[in-house]
């Protein structure tokens, strides 16, 4: 197991529920001296390591992700970049609430965006479920230390929504040692320049749409696979199309088993969504942010500024009661217990925040919210282009609310 | 680190959450719109329980347990929308009088017996608003005991404890009857008064901040409430064919109020914990507790009235006894819009 923080299982009918009657553990939300010592290690070395808030080039850049991976390298080599991973993974073997607590370091420092988000985040913790040993040994280091950086192959020209109506199918080679991939996936995130790829394929082509995928872990420079970079709405080559042409892939790269690509999927999509992609800090950092901005703009220009008072309040909140959430999850993870369905209330509530958040700091900059000429304020744009993504990706919001209907109040399926 | 509740205090919750789905029904609360009471048989069985004296300190006949063990038992209180004032009398008053004993000429011995009385389930009281926030006091009218500020002389403001009968309170009608609102004329005397000064300051704000988050509680529940009874209707009507609750616009507008709520709950919990603490951003957090609280309960009651159509919109469904009690806590001790602006001067403050 890489960490119980990525492990995501199944519903769970009510959250309060303890997960043991006799349980007796007042609740408490300190931590403890040494996860305090915890912080002040990662914080000292971040405030030694890490480049200068927006220093790298934009990591959807050819010389902006090799910046953010010689990034990943230097934490990996004073093992800061996978934190709650066993040692033997290049990890510290550290839980999940020091792995939240370095999280707010993390990003008080404004440190890089992880290159590596896709592997260490969404692959990892699937590979640790449903991985082999051998699977594991062979992939975890490298993607730990930046050596390997992963995109996730899964929405296709015609399935975005409908996941499990993809078309891109895999057969079974002639020499009987793997598969060959055939068709088109899209909307690749950090595709352009990734090594590796984990994917979802028809192998059962005769198989009810669910049952008939499996999970295979490609490598980008095999033979017939072509990369065709796609220029996001800020134009820079975010995401790419994945073509694959025969492509070979051994026996060794299938994850989880022939047939199960549904499962392993949605153990990713959990983490996706819930505890392990968007840590609370980030929104906790941005928030602080921008109350930093509204005092700003106060003293500059209180007429405008008090008009977005209400917002500027509720979006710290919004941030405040993210944070908190995970930290109830968090407990119930740790006490033995899993996450199920609110992965999808989880979504919603995280992608809503970000927006909430960058969308009161351009009210608060009014017209200097469109300049982009790279001044201090021009994140707020970057991020606001970014949190409108948030709804979308993950699965769509629209998507997350029919699961909350159907799975948490038992609504009757459309 | 642990935020989670004790295996204790959950089973505690299930309890009362028992005692009042059967006695605390809807045809109960149809009676108590009618004849609205402060004390009851229920009043009785809540105190030999040992909710109504949570907070009064074991040596007057309490638990002498703080507001995170009150929290889910308000919660309950609020998804059955009970009739009695359990969080004037058990999360603001006893408190309240706990802090006090001892202080003012009203006299440790008063203070003790009134406290020993509502651990017996034998009084009820109402509490004032903070001085310079005038609102009509919920519970006034059949209260035993008012608790009630004045901005004071010079040296701040004052708290003051009166008996019926010491005050004249004027009932005022509102849309829940339940919630017997009363304006109060008193006189302040030297005989009335409990604190004052930064005492009387700091018991204030305590009392403001716990009444934000007790009443944030009691909308979690009314509001869990309202999402059930609304999900529970839509799985049942059916229109073309089919459950209105397969429709996708009803799923959404059901979804994004549970969304709402849940994301309310951990705030409102955390907030409870740091009111007992007495953690240096307490006060913080009981506003972004009443301000998701308020929030969600609105939208949870816009929602489920939608979802029932035409039913809910008439006497004879049950629905509007909780709608009633969503909008009118909303609005108490602090509204949404308030709250926030607490929270961000907060964050301005310099630390
Ligand atoms: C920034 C970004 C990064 C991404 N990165 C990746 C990646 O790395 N790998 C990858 O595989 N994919 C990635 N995606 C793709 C993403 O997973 C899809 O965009 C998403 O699943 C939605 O699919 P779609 O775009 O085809 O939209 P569609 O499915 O066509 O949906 C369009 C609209 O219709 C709504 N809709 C569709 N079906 C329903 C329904 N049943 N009920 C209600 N509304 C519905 C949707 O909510 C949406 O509003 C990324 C997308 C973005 C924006």
């Amino acid at each position: 197991m890489v960490a119980e923080n990525l492990v995501v299982c199944q519903i769970s009918p009510d959250t309060l529920e303890p997960m043991d009657p006799t349980m007796d553990t007042p609740m408490d939300l300190r931590y403890t001296d040494a996860q305090e010592a915890f912080r002040e290690e990662a914080r000292t070395w971040l405030s030694a390591h890490a480049p200068a808030p927006h220093a790298l080039p934009s990591l959807d850049t050819a010389e902006g992700f090799e910046a953010h991976r010689a990034w990943e390298r230097t934490m990996f080599a004073d093992r800061w970049s996978v934190v709650s991973w066993p040692e033997e993974y290049g990890g510290r073997g550290v839980g999940i609430l020091e792995w939240l607590i370095f999280e707010e370091e993390y990003w008080r420092a404004q440190a890089p965006l992880r290159v590596s988000q896709n592997g260490i985040f969404l692959l990892a913790p699937t590979l640790s479920e449903f991985g082999t040993d051998q699977q594991k040994a062979r992939f975890l280091p490298p993607m730990a230390s930046g050596e390997e950086i992963w995109c996730q192959g899964w929405s296709e020209p015609d399935a975005g929504s409908d996941l499990a109506g993809i078309r891109s199918r895999a057969r079974r080679a002639h020499s009987d040692d793997g598969w060959v991939l055939t068709g088109q996936k899209t909307w690749a995130s950090r595709g352009a320049f990734a090594e590796w790829c984990f994917g979802l394929f028809r192998t059962d082509p005769e198989a009810e749409r669910h049952r008939g995928l499996t999970y295979f872990l490609v490598e980008m420079d095999s033979p017939g696979v072509t990369v065709r970079p796609i220029p996001q709405i800020d134009g820079e080559t975010g995401f790419a199309e994945l073509f694959f042409e025969e492509v070979f892939v051994p026996d060794s790269q299938v994850l989880g088993g022939v047939g199960r690509g549904w499962n392993v999927a949605m153990a990713t999509a959990g983490s996706e969504r819930g505890l392990s992609l968007r840590s609370p800090a980030r929104y906790s950092e941005a928030a602080t942010r921008l109350v930093a901005l509204y005092a700003e703009r106060l003293a500059l220009d209180p007429e405008r500024a008090v008009l977005t008072a209400d917002a500027v309040a509720q979006a710290w909140i919004d941030a405040e009661a993210y944070r908190l959430n995970t930290l109830w999850t968090a407990t119930r993870v740790l006490d033995g217990g899993s996450v199920g369905s609110e992965a999808s209330a989880n979504k919603i509530h995280w992608s809503e925040t970000d927006l909430a958040i960058h969308r009161a700091a351009l009210a608060l900059l009014g017209p200097a919210a469109e300049l982009h000429d790279g001044g201090a304020d021009a994140p707020w744009l970057d991020g606001y282009l970014f949190a409108l993504a948030g709804p979308i990706y993950a699965g769509t919001n629209e998507i997350q609310r029919n699961v909350v209907a159907e799975r948490m109040l038992g609504l009757p399926r459309g | 680190m642990h935020f989670a509740f004790t295996g204790q205090q959950i089973e505690f919750r299930d309890t009362v959450r028992r005692v009042l789905a059967r006695e605390c029904t809807t045809d109960d609360l149809r009676a108590a719109f009618a004849a609205p009471t402060a004390r009851t048989a229920r009043w009785a069985t809540l105190a030999e329980l040992g909710v109504v004296g949570l907070s009064v300190p074991e040596a007057h006949g309490g638990l002498g347990l703080g507001l995170l063990d009150l929290v889910l038992l308000l919660e309950e209180a609020g998804r059955v929308a009970l009739p009695e004032p359990l969080m004037a009398t058990s999360a603001l008053a006893a408190p309240l009088l706990g802090d006090l004993e001892g202080a003012g000429p009203a006299g440790a011995t008063r203070v003790r017996s009134w406290l020993e009385e509502i651990a017996a389930g034998s009084i009820t009281a109402a509490v004032g608003p903070p001085p310079g926030c005038p609102a009509p006091i919920a519970g006034a009218v059949g209260a035993d005991l008012l608790v009630l500020t004045t901005p004071g002389p010079e040296d701040g403001p004052e708290v003051h404890v009166l008996e019926a009968g010491a005050a004249e309170v004027t009932p005022i009608t509102s849309l829940d009857p339940t919630r017997r609102l009363g304006a109060v004329t008193w006189e302040p005397t030297a005989d009335t008064r409990l604190a004052s000064g930064s005492r009387a300051a700091s018991t204030i704000l305590a009392t403001s901040d716990r009444a934000a988050v007790a009443t944030a509680a009691e909308l979690l529940g009314v509001t869990d409430r309202m999402v059930v009874m609304a999900a529970d209707y839509a799985k049942e009507r059916k229109q073309f064919g089919r459950p209105i609750g397969a429709f996708q616009a009803v799923k959404h507008l059901l979804a994004g109020a549970k969304v709402k709520l849940e994301f309310a709950r951990p705030l409102v919990y955390g907030a409870a914990w740091a009111l007992d603490q007495g953690a240096p951003d307490a006060s913080r957090s009981a506003s972004a507790a009443k301000a998701c609280a308020s929030d969600a309960a609105v939208e949870a009651a816009r929602v489920s009235l939608q979802v029932h159509g035409a039913i809910g919109y008439t006497w004879e469904s049950d629905l509007h006894l909780f709608l009633k009690r969503a909008w009118a806590l909303s609005e108490a001790w602090g509204s949404a819009a308030e709250h926030r602006r607490r929270v961000l001067g907060s964050l301005l403050a310099p630390a």
